[in-house]
């Protein structure tokens, strides 16, 4: 908690924070360094959103077993969000159909946007980041 | 305008921490202001004062700790990313320090752009 220590809590702004996950969850370390920073935004009290796009939708599939490769397997953290008041789950529509999937192969609710709504939610954030 | 930078990828292999360090000098030049760059990833690499790259290259961490130390420039290693690679105290190149993910968030909140480099 020494990360909340370090706050100035006297601030009281709320800012949008958009996270963009566009890299399957193995692989690469993104998706999982990721989460952290979404946590702890969502700790600072802040107004998240998570968007998965292109290979990060594979983040949020069913039934990912990590046994085979092994390293730990986060896909059961994506089903706690909820529980850090993250709710606002996004899903790129193209993503989903280029790779075959359907909101039915995830594990959590998600609302699926078509590229130009995506565009205008983008533009409505305040900060950005991409992993 | 205050810039906040995160820099997502290690020096060499990737030429975001170039473009981060270039983006950040360019900026103060221009009148701009960037109290603190947050290295997250790999990118807590850029941090390490034991790389001796060959003298007709240029030195990463060496180019980030002037620019700590001529514009007083913040930067931040995140403590869980740099235990995992093996970054401490011990091998901090001058102007780093090791901090929290709290920081990076702090960036986002308080200034008025968080600009990301990396892959």
């Amino acid at each position: 908690m020494s990360d909340m220590d370090e706050m100035d809590e006297g601030s009281g702004i709320v800012k949008k924070f958009m996270f963009l996950n566009r890299k399957a969850p193995h692989g690469t370390v993104y998706a999982l360094e990721g989460l952290e920073v979404v946590l702890i935004t969502a700790a600072f009290d802040q107004d998240v959103s998570m968007v998965f796009t292109d290979d990060g939708v594979y983040q949020l599939m069913k039934g990912i077993d990590t046994k085979g490769i092994e390293v730990k397997d986060f896909s059961k953290t994506y089903r706690a969000l909820e529980g850090y008041d993250i709710e606002k789950l996004y899903v790129d529509q193209a993503s989903l159909d280029a790779r075959g999937l359907t909101e039915d192969d995830l594990i959590v609710d998600v609302t699926v946007l078509a590229v130009d709504e995506m565009a205008n939610l983008m533009a409505e954030q305040d900060v950005v980041i991409s992993f | 305008m205050q810039f906040g930078i995160l820099v997502n990828e290690g020096p060499y292999t990737h030429q975001a921490s170039d473009s981060a360090y270039l983006f950040a000098r360019t900026a103060i030049e221009k009148g701009h202001t960037v109290p603190r760059i947050f290295f997250y990833h790999d990118g807590v690499n850029n941090s390490t004062r034991l790389a001796t790259p060959p003298q007709d290259d240029r030195n990463v961490s060496a180019r980030w700790s002037k620019l700590a130390a001529d514009h007083g420039v913040d930067l931040v290693v995140c403590v869980a990313a740099a235990q995992r690679r093996g970054i401490n105290d011990d091998v901090l190149a001058p102007g780093f320090r090791i901090s929290g993910l709290g920081q990076l968030v702090e960036m986002g909140i308080q200034y008025d752009r968080l600009v990301t480099f990396g892959d």
